[in-house]
């Protein structure tokens, strides 16, 4: 299964059978329709403050996304990613709170610790598959708890603020930990940059590099690959490695531009919802950028669903779920239809 | 009483697997149904156990005309099959092997049961233990629990598909106990096998098939010459000799054993000349594979040595061998040669591997060269799934390092048309020419001895014959595929 | 302990008894129901709301698993006519199912309303000891009692249940057999996803009164770990489930002496599903799974050999 593949008339099939099944539902609750997707629109792109929010929610799901790219290209079900961002954020919190340091050393010590962060998370997901003949699956599920647990015991723990043990999260970084922000914005043109850089970068490894090729050979026929010489376990171990460090970027974008501290729910979910973007991406990463903007838009634009309609903000949630459904399942139901129609040329 | 198959024709696509075949068993008759791989052994097999509808054609069981549409529906009717791989669950007790998806008709009582499998253990000198694991029992044990089953279902035809394959010397006599056993009881068996010492020594008559036909059913015991010569035909013709040059010994198998999970291959002691043409010929299964395998370093030997050039190379990884060009191309091109999904250019990029950046433009005016050179239909940007078996094969050739050294190749022309056929080998001979020493397997006696300068038979995991193939005949290469010195 | 505490205990673990059979059941056939967490939410939500709305908690713990029986068929048909990664649609379903419930739910979000009522049975509540910590509980406590005896007997000793692991363990031989594996499948998806869905409504009526936002607290993600640590038996799944809330429990003792550790206990059945998945892949005790008798089996668990396979006959 790759997500989504095929011609765009059957994709842009798919995005108009799921806005009818998300029309009705909202006629169902009696909500304007058409008001509801302009304020899509206008809620997320309307000012140069929201198309900074939109910007910023993007960050994060781009960087997790491409790291679920190069797990998935290689054949790997990493649901671990989630894992993956806590330990980033936790190791550049680490680095935050430890290190007394001019912002220009700080914040690239922050970023590679995030990394080396996220590739142990991946690391241990990798060895527990290779050496323990655990599934990635539920290794990488199994850690993503793990690493919830371990950033609750630090926040309420070792780096609970003075005299309060809540969840509520660390005391906030010394502004040198900050990513700069452009003026009077959310924005931080270096957290853009880094989400910009990891997708150019898998870009680059899959449409330029040995490694990148090698990666997807696996992913489609491990037998062949292995015949063409490919030692398929250490690659399949890089890709999760190189994967969970990506994935921990995200954690530090988390910490050190939005949060600006270690929260419980600092990985915000991107490791799941990543999942969503690339199988509507049919795992090309170019297409990950546009689509995480989208579903940055809806995530931002459901605010205003929410303060002006007085919508929930979990229809944004619902109107994602429902397009990856349906541009899934209607993708598989075409090749179904395909297979259909050979089988029945080769039995004539 | 009797089970009898009239006019039963089967194909797939453009191949008639089964070509209007008649036959007539009768009660206690021991049956033998003989031939090569993709004789149509299996289609008439999984036709009479239900597995295959036949296109035409009809099967009665003692007059009565079965229609049947699945392996239930055929023992219901009486029909059972022991396959080779006895269709067990290994987590089960024997008890509940009987009960799996039991007949409603029949009660679910274990107890009961027990007693059942004790009285039939009995009968057929059997050692099952009711409460036993699958799991914990040989295969031996593990077919006689499936007859056992089969006749507790009220098999009155039982096939047995190549039983002996998987078991050793002791259970095979054992099982050749309860099969005459079987049929003294009034049991119709089909024993299909490739070993004609097998079929003689146990069948009352034996139907041979070729290439999808009936070519006839002696009664036995006759000369295992005439079988042979039914099962491979007969060679009139006289046979062009492959002249190859042959240089130095290059490569030395000393006493080898390869196994994998399904196949193994022992003691092989052999010398390879530099430029030489080693066919191997035998039954699937009988070791070939495992053999090519072990000999391109895919597969590392658990005993004896292997020396290359003089040097000892037992224990070196599958990556020193192709970098000293060892290469191996295995018969499923698609499941383990090429990669599906990818195109022609991203196979020459990946087998050329020479730096971490890939230059596309150079790899594809690589795969534009080749394709030409080899002339595979297809553009640089197809991928596998696009081609014709005959181009699969053709890329996978363009895909092989300038010099090689040793090459491995399991049916090289298996499935190929004509002229695809003949367009390979005169590349192979090409390569052999330049020094490269081919190590091949073959189903097809002509090609083995067309080509070959030498001919290793394979039988039952172990190198029976070692022949050269200007000396040889298709009638000496038959017997010993089924396993008989002449 | 005090018997009070214990018998919450075993009120606070039965919504995860249900799903945890439930999800057992489908993997036997073979099938992984991945989106349980989803599945969860959005039954909680529609049991609270069909017995708030109605007034009857029956017809509510009904609604609820069958949203979440119709969830599980989507993955089956999904899986077994579409040829999709079961994985993929578990996982699509998880998040679709879980933002569905915070939308339709948002109208009942922290209401008082129903809940089962306590009913003690006279004799057995009466037994020194255990009575008060079994049987002075409700109907649903009750019937996963009931649930977890009736699956133990139903998978190892009836012509059904045997038919269930084949279908899960060989479908191949299955076939051969004459049981239509596809529709064991279908079959087995769906009903586990009901017992899933009575999970998730039983939470909102029993265990945690009321609907919110991400009511169930990860249940979902417990109960598939728990299913791996219960070795795809029913029984030793179920008293998985007992440890999970036993160590709950103590975490909610030692909140005042030990903040940290009460928040991490929570995660515990992930660590041990990892260290289960490890054990039983291990090759020497696989090897000791396949030679051993019934008791060493439901000591090492073992998964259904075809387990996420699909199946086409020839």
């Amino acid at each position: 299964m790759k997500g989504f593949t095929g011609p765009i008339y059957s994709y842009l099939a798919a995005v108009l059978v799921s806005m009818v099944l998300v029309s009705l539902l909202l006629a169902l609750f009696r909500i304007p329709i058409f008001e509801t997707y302009t304020l899509l629109i206008t809620g997320s792109l309307g000012s140069m403050t929201k198309l900074g929010d939109t910007l910023m929610v993007s960050v994060p799901l781009i960087i997790a996304s491409a790291s679920l790219v190069i797990t998935f290209k290689a054949g790997l079900w990493n649901i671990g990613v989630e894992g993956q961002i806590i330990a980033g954020a936790v190791a550049a919190s680490f680095i935050a709170r430890e290190l007394q340091m001019p912002t220009q050393i700080l914040l690239p010590a922050m970023i590679g610790a995030g990394f080396l962060g996220g590739a142990f998370w991946g690391l241990l997901v990798g060895l527990l598959k290779i050496r323990g003949g655990v599934n990635e699956i539920f290794g990488g599920l199994g850690l993503d708890f793990v690493a919830t647990g371990l950033v609750v015991y630090l926040v309420i723990g070792p780096w609970s603020r003075k005299g309060i043990a809540s969840t509520s999260g660390t005391e906030p970084f010394h502004e040198n930990a900050w990513f700069p922000t452009v003026e009077g914005f959310r924005l931080s043109p270096l957290a853009v940059s880094v989400s910009l850089l990891v997708v150019l970068m898998v870009i680059f490894v899959f449409n330029r590099t040995q490694f990148g090729l090698k990666l997807r050979s696996i992913g489609l026929n491990p037998n062949s690959s292995y015949r063409f010489g490919i030692p398929t376990s250490r690659y399949i171990l890089t890709a999760l490695v190189l994967g969970g460090a990506v994935a921990g970027l995200a954690g530090v974008t988390q910490v050190a531009s939005i949060h600006h501290r270690l929260v419980p729910s600092i990985s915000g979910g991107y490791g799941f919802l990543g999942i969503l973007v690339v199988l509507l991406a049919g795992y090309r990463p170019f297409l990950v950028i546009p689509i995480a903007f989208f579903f940055s838009m809806i995530a931002i634009g459901s605010i205003q669903w929410q303060l002006r309609l007085g919508l929930h903000s979990s229809l944004g949630g619902v109107f994602q779920g429902t397009l990856v459904l349906s541009v899934v399942l209607i993708s598989a139901m075409r090749l179904l239809r395909q297979r259909r129609e050979k089988h029945v040329k080769t039995e004539e | 009483m009797s089970l009898k198959l009239l006019n039963i024709r089967k194909s797939f696509g453009t191949i008639l697997a089964n070509d209007d075949i008649s036959v007539e068993i009768g009660q206690g008759e021991i049956h033998g149904l003989l031939g090569e791989n993709g004789a149509g052994k299996s289609t008439l097999v999984n036709i009479i156990s239900g597995s295959l509808t036949s296109d035409s054609g009809t099967i009665s069981l003692d007059g009565k005309y079965l229609d049947m549409s699945s392996p239930s529906d055929a023992i219901e009717a009486g029909i059972g099959i022991l396959h080779q791989e006895p269709l067990v669950f290994l987590p089960f007790s024997i008890v509940d092997n009987f009960l799996a998806g039991l007949p409603k008709s029949r009660d679910f009582d274990r107890k009961l049961l027990q007693d059942d499998v004790r009285k039939i253990s009995q009968e057929y000198g059997f050692d099952l233990d009711p409460n036993a694991l699958a799991s914990n029992l040989t295969v031996g044990e593990r077919q006689q629990l499936e007859i056992a089953r089969l006749l507790w279902m009220g098999a009155r035809v039982l096939i047995l598909d190549e039983p002996t394959t998987a078991i050793s010397e002791t259970q095979r006599e054992n099982l050749f106990t309860t099969i005459k056993l079987l049929a003294a009881n009034g049991m119709s068996v089909i024993f299909v096998s490739h070993k004609l010492d097998e079929i003689q020594s146990i069948c009352d008559r034996v139907t041979v098939l070729r290439k999808g036909s009936l070519i006839d059913t002696p009664t036995l015991p006759c000369p295992t010459s005439e079988l042979v010569n039914l099962m491979f035909g007969e060679y009139t013709q006289d046979i062009p000799q492959n002249q190859s040059v042959i240089g130095e010994n290059l490569l030395v198998l000393d006493g080898i054993c390869v196994k994998d999970a399904n196949s193994v291959i022992e003691e092989v002691h052999c010398k390879f000349s530099e430029g030489e043409i080693i066919g191997l010929a035998g039954l699937e299964g009988a070791g070939q594979r495992i053999l090519l395998r072990g000999i391109a370093g895919l597969t590392k030997c658990y005993r004896g040595r292997i020396f290359f050039k003089e040097k000892e190379i037992t224990n070196q990884s599958y990556k020193w061998y192709m970098e000293n060009g060892f290469h191996y191309l295995p018969a499923d091109r698609e499941g383990e040669g090429l990669i599906q999904g990818l195109t022609i250019t991203e196979h020459f990029a990946l087998a050329g591997n020479q730096s971490q950046t890939i230059d596309w433009n150079k790899a594809a005016q690589l795969a534009e060269d080749k394709l030409r050179e080899y002339s595979i239909r297809g553009t640089v940007t197809s991928k596998p799934e696009d081609l014709s078996g005959g181009n699969q094969q053709r890329l996978l050739l363009a895909l092989m390092p300038d010099n090689l050294s040793v090459l491995s190749m399991e049916h090289p022309t298996r499935g190929l048309d004509i002229e695809s056929a003949e367009w390979i080998w005169k590349e192979l001979l090409e390569r052999s020419k330049n020094g490269t020493t081919i190590i091949f397997s073959s189903s097809d006696i002509d090609e083995l001895i067309n080509f070959s300068d030498r001919i290793l038979v394979c039988f039952s995991g172990t190198i029976i014959g070692n022949l050269l193939s200007k000396e040889t005949t298709p009638y000496e290469i038959g017997s010993l595929i089924g396993g008989i010195h002449s | 302990m005090n018997p009070e505490t214990l018998a919450i205990v075993i009120s606070y673990a039965t919504p995860l008894v249900f799903a945890v059979i439930g999800e057992t059941i489908t993997e036997k056939a073979g099938v992984v129901n991945l989106s349980l967490d989803g599945s969860m939410l959005l039954s909680a939500m529609t049991g609270f709301a069909v017995s708030f709305t109605t007034g009857n908690v029956v017809l509510g713990l009904m609604a609820g698993g069958l949203i979440s029986s119709n969830i599980a068929l989507v993955i089956a048909f999904s899986s077994i006519r579409l040829r999709l990664n079961q994985i993929a649609v578990g996982i699509v379903l998880t998040l679709f199912a879980a933002k569905l419930s915070a939308f339709l739910g948002q109208d009942f979000v922290r209401k008082p309303g129903p809940s089962v009522q306590d009913l003690h049975i006279p004799v057995l509540g009466d037994i020194p000891g255990i009575g008060p910590i079994l049987f002075q509980q409700n109907l649903l406590v009750y019937s996963s009692y009931i649930l977890v005896g009736f699956f133990f007997w139903f998978i190892f000793y009836t012509r059904q249940g045997l038919n269930l692991q084949a279908v899960g363990e060989r479908p191949e031989a299955a076939y051969a057999r004459g049981i239509d594996v596809n529709k064991l499948r279908y079959f087995y998806t769906a009903l586990g996803g009901f017992l899933v869905g009575l999970g998730g409504a039983a939470f909102s009526l029993d265990v945690k009164l009321g609907w919110s936002d991400g009511h169930i607290a990860n249940f979902g993600w417990i109960a598939l770990a728990i299913v791996i640590f219960g070795g795809w038996h029913p029984i030793r799944a179920a008293l998985g489930c007992y440890l999970f809330g036993l160590l709950q429990l103590v975490a909610l003792k030692l909140q005042p002496l030990f903040p940290q550790l009460s928040q991490v206990l929570p995660i515990i059945p992930f660590p041990l599903m990892i260290m289960t998945l490890v054990f039983i892949n291990h090759r020497k005790i696989q090897y000791l799974i396949l030679r051993n008798n019934v008791f060493g089996r439901f000591i090492t668990g073992r998964a259904p050999s075809a387990l996420g396979e699909s199946f086409q006959r020839l």
